[in-house]
């Protein structure tokens, strides 16, 4: 085989697999993408019940409320709210008037079910998402 | 005292490696000898002054020297002592101090053991180490000083985020780091080659152990990250997709590719190009995992709050880095001719395959990562890329190259025919799709695709043993060299993480229930019993434990005792999960919150084979690290020929 050849073969073999591998990616980016939304957007926006979207903001001051293992609490930008029901074993670092990320679908009653509550490992750090959001609704006060 | 003296010997070590990473270069240009000589004397200098730096910095946690602002912003003083010196490393500024460190202390290696070396190659290795040493020592000098103090000096610290005070994480930082800096002098020699305008042979056998080095650590690394994560955050997973871990898979994946393209280069002189550009995209990736996890960009569950100045400086630095590489292989890359002609049928075609497979792989992995990013930048949508994206497009690609993994060292160099190959493996072919229809039909009917993995890992372990069989068949174990016997020993340990992913995401059982003292509950065959509810002191945190036994059949098995750790310093609580293991399978609970009055959360795992994917990790490094242990690579390297090998022997 000419080394001409080779370089032919070569390149239809690269190209194959990137051209799977590019459909696969659009595809998976199609169908899993999970966005990002405040209370505020949220409420400007309708969204099927079950599309899976994170919602961020500060867990309402007094809304925890526990019976067994269900728990249910309120995250708000300070300008709107959603309530949120889950189920399991919140992060170390869950509390109320801190920053939350809730990852989950709405329901049927326009509550939030939550499947994972994203645990943070440095109680100082607020997500960049929940940041921005309270920055929008005109609520973000700078630390320091 | 000390803390100004480490603080100077850091100020000392940039003077000295602006020296070497100037020096030489000028020296390896103009044939000046003792300027290449320099570079030997300022190496040893340089990691000399930074070791002295770290130990400054170690001295004043291990005192707690409350006088230092980062030991009072990472440090108590009734930290217990490994926590004390983890704590070194458990923040931004130490961290970095332990990368310049180890940087450091790589390029004294290369000085040391590269007497072997030419002198032009030697010098101008030891100039872009410099270089890079440059970049990292004005960092922390200039924006992240580990040694600032604080007047007057509190009486004690903040203590370390206790989700650090853990074995597993005390040692991972270290562990990745040599992994990720050890990618820098694989790089240093790249640039050095492509400078010299010439790669052969016999550099490829002198980059082989330092990639492999380098490799192996990163391996661990990664591991003991994947464990922590696995018993600490008590989720009963070992892997998330999340930014932070898949900043230290892309530089894996990189570096799996050049130790696969790197051994084409030395037997069979082809490739070269592409080598050097893998060796180049290797500690790119490194560096852009530093930047993705210093700088706080990207949204990650491991999170640290960062300041985003620091990101833009290691962002800087990076496409320095990367852009100066890149360029100067696109000025000299087509230089770099290649010898060896060979048929797409070949050992040479198979670790092609290897290496457009794993680089797919490396990318999709950079774009899941990066696309929030990029769409936030242009849309300013605020998106996550979680786990279905990358099961979606991570697996399907691991197919065909565990498929092929165990048929390419089949396979001879330059030609070969693949049927005969295949034959050899017929019963290895056997054995695995045996496996997955014992898997899907016994174990579990509806999961088509886990039982299809399942066969993969059994196919990996029993097609690397038929490789062994086969090598033993013509010379004895004791003469089958290293390299090919830690080739085996990593195939095979693939498998063994295959299987144990498969079996503890596919075929877990989970369970949480509510309960009180003296409740009982039947899970996955086991009856558990929480006895009772206790208070435990611990040096620097109050506990809450819970004490469940575990029965089978009635009589008592083992007994599990989760905790839920309260920091009295940082007021933070910390679960500890209770983890019983035979190697199988893991008993896993974690124990949640509670009172008396309602009961307790408890939340019970059985997760098969879990232990494997951590077993399987340590045994693929120690793969490599039998294969690093090859007399070619210790007996010296060959003499540069004029002429390129005609006749490379195997």
């Amino acid at each position: 085989m000419t080394p001409k050849r080779r370089r032919l073969w070569l390149l239809i073999g690269s190209l194959s697999v990137l051209g799977v591998a590019a459909a696969l990616v659009l595809t998976a980016l199609n169908d899993n993408l999970v966005f990002f939304y405040s209370p505020t957007q949220l409420a400007e926006k309708t969204i099927a019940p079950d599309r899976r979207f994170r919602l961020g903001g500060l867990v309402e001051q007094g809304s925890v409320k526990k019976e067994g293992q269900i728990v249910r609490f309120t995250v708000t930008d300070t300008n709107k709210t959603v309530k949120v029901v889950y189920s399991g074993i919140l992060p170390d670092l869950f509390r109320e008037g801190q920053g939350v990320i809730a990852e989950g679908s709405l329901g049927a009653d326009g509550v939030f079910a939550a499947r994972e509550i994203l645990a943070k490992h440095d109680e100082n750090y607020m997500p960049p998402e929940v940041a921005k959001a309270l920055k929008d609704s005109g609520q973000w006060k700078e630390r320091k | 005292m000390v803390a100004e003296l480490g603080h100077f010997a850091l100020i000392l070590a940039l003077a000295v490696a602006l020296v070497q990473g100037t020096l030489p270069l000028v020296g390896a240009a103009r044939g000046d000898d003792r300027l290449m000589a320099l570079g030997r004397t300022a190496a040893l200098t340089q990691a000399a002054l930074v070791i002295v730096s770290f130990a400054a910095l170690t001295q004043a946690y291990v005192t707690s020297d409350f006088s230092v602002a980062n030991v009072v912003a990472n440090s108590h003083s009734a930290k217990p002592l490994l926590y004390k010196i983890s704590g070194v490393w458990g923040n931004h500024e130490g961290s970095m101090l332990l990368w310049a460190l180890i940087l450091a202390v790589f390029g004294a290696a290369v000085a040391l053991f590269g007497a072997n070396l030419p002198d032009t190659l030697r010098a101008r290795v030891l100039a872009i180490q410099a270089l890079i040493g440059v970049g990292f020592l004005a960092f922390l000098l200039f924006t992240s000083n580990p040694f600032e103090r604080v007047f007057p000096a509190p009486a004690d610290g903040n203590g370390l985020n206790p989700l650090l005070q853990d074995p597993g994480l005390a040692f991972h930082p270290p562990l990745l780091y040599l992994g990720y800096v050890g990618f820098s002098v694989t790089y240093a020699f790249a640039v050095a080659a492509l400078l010299e305008g010439r790669v052969d042979a016999a550099w490829a056998r002198w980059v082989r152990p330092w990639t492999l080095a380098a490799w192996c650590f990163l391996t661990l690394g990664i591991a003991l990250g994947s464990w922590w994560a696995y018993y600490i955050l008590g989720w009963g997973g070992f892997w998330f997709w999340d930014p932070v871990e898949n900043a230290s898979l892309m530089p894996w994946l990189a570096g799996t590719a050049l130790l696969h393209s790197a051994i084409v280069v030395e037997k069979r002189d082809a490739l070269k190009s592409w080598t050097v550009l893998l060796a180049i995209l290797a500690f790119s990736l490194s560096l852009l995992g530093t930047f993705l996890v210093r700088s706080g960009v990207l949204t990650s569950v491991h999170a640290f709050a960062q300041d985003p100045a620091r990101g833009l400086y290691i962002l800087g630095f990076l496409i320095f880095v990367t852009g100066g590489g890149l360029a100067l292989y696109a000025w000299r890359a087509p230089k770099l001719a290649s010898q060896g002609l060979f048929q797409p049928v070949s050992r040479e075609g198979a670790l092609i395959l290897n290496n457009l497979l794993l680089c797919t792989l490396a990318a999709t992995v950079l774009l899941g990562t990066l696309y929030p990013l990029f769409l936030d930048l242009l849309t300013g949508a605020k998106v996550s890329v979680g786990p279905p994206f990358f099961n979606a497009t991570f697996v399907p690609v691991c197919a065909p190259l565990f498929a092929a993994l165990c048929v390419g060292p089949f396979l001879g160099w330059k030609r070969a025919e693949l049927w005969p190959a295949l034959m050899r493996l017929r019963l290895a072919f056997i054995v695995a799709v045996a496996a997955a229809i014992v898997a899907l039909t016994l174990i579990d009917s509806r999961s088509m695709l886990a039982a299809l993995a399942f066969g993969f890992g059994v196919w990996l372990i029993v097609g690397s043993l038929a490789q062994l069989a086969d090598r033993v068949r013509t010379r004895t174990l004791r003469n089958l060299p290293r390299a090919t016997l830690g080739m085996i020993v990593s195939h095979a340990a693939l498998g063994v993480v295959v299987l144990g992913s498969v079996a503890t995401s596919s075929w877990n059982v989970e369970l949480m229930q509510v309960m009180k003292p003296g409740d009982r509950i039947s899970f996955a065959g086991y009856a558990v019993q929480l006895d009772r509810m206790d208070e435990v002191q611990g040096p620097n945190y109050i506990a809450e434990r819970a004490t469940l036994s575990v029965s089978v059949g009635g009589k008592p098995y083992t007994v599990l005792q989760p905790e839920r750790r309260l920091f009295t310093v940082q007021r933070r609580q910390v679960a500890e999960t209770a983890i019983q293991t035979n190697f199988l399978r893991d008993l896993y609970a974690t124990l949640g919150e509670g009172d008396p009055k309602q009961g307790w959360v408890i939340r019970l795992y059985l997760n098969p084979l879990a232990p494997w994917i951590w077993l399987g990790a340590a045994l693929c490094a120690l793969g490599g690290f039998i294969s690093l242990s090859d007399r070619r690579l210790r007996v010296g390297a060959p003499q540069r020929t004029r002429r390129p090998l005609a006749q490379p022997a195997e």
